[in-house]
């Protein structure tokens, strides 16, 4: 991981008009209307840094624009043509083509080659800087400074983290829907970089999960002649290893929020229960024992509650546990099956796959179980994976195959946590089972 | 269609490749499933595994979300055991699979039923259960790719191959 400097840029001498009151986006509404915001391409003294400008620029102006909660205007509208980063904005020359925001840059070429990425936003209608951030970096690493300013943006007008600056293991399949090439791959959160990390010839990996805290992905392994087992993927050597050696499958496994253990489901005599394994020590601690199926942990932020599937009421659904197993409840009791749920990283929502009335859904609820909602559906919706800030949702579709078997494909996309903007996530090829990174150092 | 045709033909070819760089036997279940049957006259070999698909079938099936044996089934697995009992020295592999109708990680634990389910009766008719091996391939197997009820009965299964000391 390369790194990113980051200081914050002088004010430009005080506005002489009062500030008004500032500008600022609710993400928790359903209804926003998108923010407008105009962002010319970011300057530079010489061809090469007004390349990277522009390429900054784009970058930044699609991680807004994918983000639902901002309308990027049109570069052709622009009436004034900034000079300087450091120079006071003609808010009337932007007020008249309706932007609320602007954001003016700079890429600047250092003495030691590396670049400085400088950022004002300003608030068109109270004529005032928001606020202003330089990153420096090694000038192949440009597209993590874009990332960085969408973030800074994103923040100042949200008072979120963002999660722009992130990226995405998922599986990549290749071949006939009977015996598809399953590889592990990560690449940008906007698609950009993709890179495999398995080869896929010996086993299909399934069901991916970043580590909270580090360079680490666990996944399935699907053998051929075998039961299929959990592994540790170190995305930064390479190395991988298997956790644990055992006669039964494991399988379904999920990082505790502090990265230091694994909790999965392990298979024995047919039956599957939960166990969490400590990464130090390797030790496994059984939390449930059940004769029915306990299935995909995932933990609370706090470190406090588990929630998992089982199918011990009949059908699937979700329950939730305390960290050592004790105090199993059910959470989910409406129609149909719930499970697979997955745990926001802000601790107030669990995502779940209901499947009801041959439809899948990808859905919403409070870890006491009030407050369902359903932001998706169709023939195939599962795999629920948070953004880091907990607004929004990636998950994978799966179209059916037509009548003669082809098609079929499964695509990634993404949904705010009100249900809107869903939109397809680039992948190259089919994609399924995503898991989002924490945010990058 | 030509194109997509000419695509899976490669897709099956480094499927062939990557089967045969694997350690192991070729385990593909639906590989073994016709080739021997069709090119010998003079039946199968006994004691293979195409001889075990004919005299006594290699297949059973479940209900949607299902993994207890149907009369059919049990009378396919009775007539399994008897034919182990025939190769004594055959070792089997059961592996479990599911339709599409599922979540991932549910998939697995079911197939994982299904394969015990089926191993468990194959034991109370007398088959050593050493001799068995199981796996769940959750969905990831389907025999019928389609997205049909018809498609989603066939791909809810435990399939047995055999494994080795076979014919």
């Amino acid at each position: 991981m390369k790194k990113l400097l980051i200081i914050l840029l002088a004010a430009i001498a005080a506005a002489s008009t009062p500030a008004f009151a500032r500008v600022t986006i609710d993400i928790t509404q359903g209804n926003v209307d998108p923010m407008p915001v105009a962002a010319p391409n970011f300057l530079g003294a010489d061809e090469a840094t007004q390349g990277l400008g522009r390429d900054i620029t784009g970058v930044i102006m699609n991680d807004l624009d994918r983000s639902g909660l901002f309308q990027v205007i049109d570069q052709r509208a622009y009436i004034e043509k900034p000079e300087s980063v450091n120079q006071r904005p003609r808010f009337a020359d932007w007020r008249i083509i309706n932007a609320q925001v602007l954001i003016v840059g700079e890429v600047e070429e250092l003495s030691d080659g590396r670049i400085q990425v400088s950022t004002r936003v300003w608030d068109v209608y109270s004529d005032e800087q928001l606020a202003a951030v330089a990153f420096k970096t090694p000038a192949d690493n440009w597209r993590r400074a874009a990332h960085k300013v969408a973030d800074f943006v994103y923040k100042t007008l949200t008072g979120e983290d963002g999660y722009f600056d992130t990226r995405l293991v998922f599986v990549h399949e290749t071949g006939p829907k009977e015996k598809k090439v399953k590889r592990l791959m990560i690449m940008d959160q906007d698609g950009a970089n993709p890179i495999p990390l398995t080869d896929g010839l010996n086993y299909q990996v399934l069901t991916p999960r970043f580590s909270p805290t580090q360079q680490q992905i666990t996944y399935m392994a699907l053998f051929d002649n075998r039961p299929g087992q959990v592994y540790l993927f170190n995305i930064e050597t390479g190395e991988q290893e298997q956790l644990g050696t055992f006669r039964g499958m494991t399988f379904a496994p999920r990082f505790s929020p502090d990265g230091r253990a694994v909790m999965m489901s392990m298979e024995r005599n047919g039956n599957s229960d939960i166990f969490n394994m400590d990464l130090s020590t390797r030790r496994l601690t059984r939390l449930t024992d059940n004769p029915a199926i306990d299935v995909s942990p995932t933990m609370a932020p706090d470190g406090k509650r588990i929630a998992f599937t089982s199918d011990r009421g009949g059908s699937q659904q979700v329950y939730t546990m305390n960290a050592d197993g004790s105090n199993q409840k059910r959470i989910t009791f409406g129609q149909g099956n719930y499970q697979t749920p997955v745990w926001s990283p802000r601790g107030d929502l669990i995502a779940f796959t209901r499947i009801y009335q041959g439809r899948f859904y990808i859905g919403v609820v409070r870890p006491d179980g009030s407050g369902e909602r359903l932001l998706t559906e169709s023939f195939l919706d599962e795999g629920p994976t948070w953004s880091p800030n907990g607004r929004v949702i990636l998950f994978y579709r799966q179209t059916p195959t037509r009548r003669d078997g082809s098609g079929g494909d499964s695509q990634l996309w993404s949904v705010d946590l009100t249900g809107r903007n869903l939109r397809r996530v680039r992948t190259p090829g089919e994609a399924s089972d995503p898991a989002w990174s924490p945010l990058l150092p | 269609m030509m194109k997509f045709t000419k695509i899976a033909g490669i897709f099956a070819s480094l499927a062939l490749i990557s089967a045969c760089a694997s350690t192991g036997p070729d385990l593909d279940a639906t590989a073994g499933t016709d080739t021997s049957a069709t090119t010998q006259p003079a039946g199968p070999v006994p004691g293979s595994q195409a001889d075990l698909e004919n005299s006594a079938g290699h297949r059973v099936f479940y209900g949607y979300n299902e993994y207890t044996l149907t009369g059919e089934a049990q009378s396919t697995l009775a007539r399994q055991a008897a034919w182990l009992k025939e190769y004594p020295e055959t070792r089997i592999l059961l592996a479990g699979n599911c339709d599409e109708r599922g979540t991932r990680e549910y998939n697995l634990a079911l197939g994982a039923r299904r394969a015990e389910a089926a191993k468990s009766y194959l034991v109370s008719l007398g088959v050593d259960a050493s001799r068995i091996t199981t796996v769940s391939y959750g969905k990831e197997r389907p025999i019928d790719p389609r997205s049909t009820e018809q498609a989603w009965s066939v791909n809810r299964n435990a399939t047995t191959t055999i494994t080795g000391a076979g014919a």
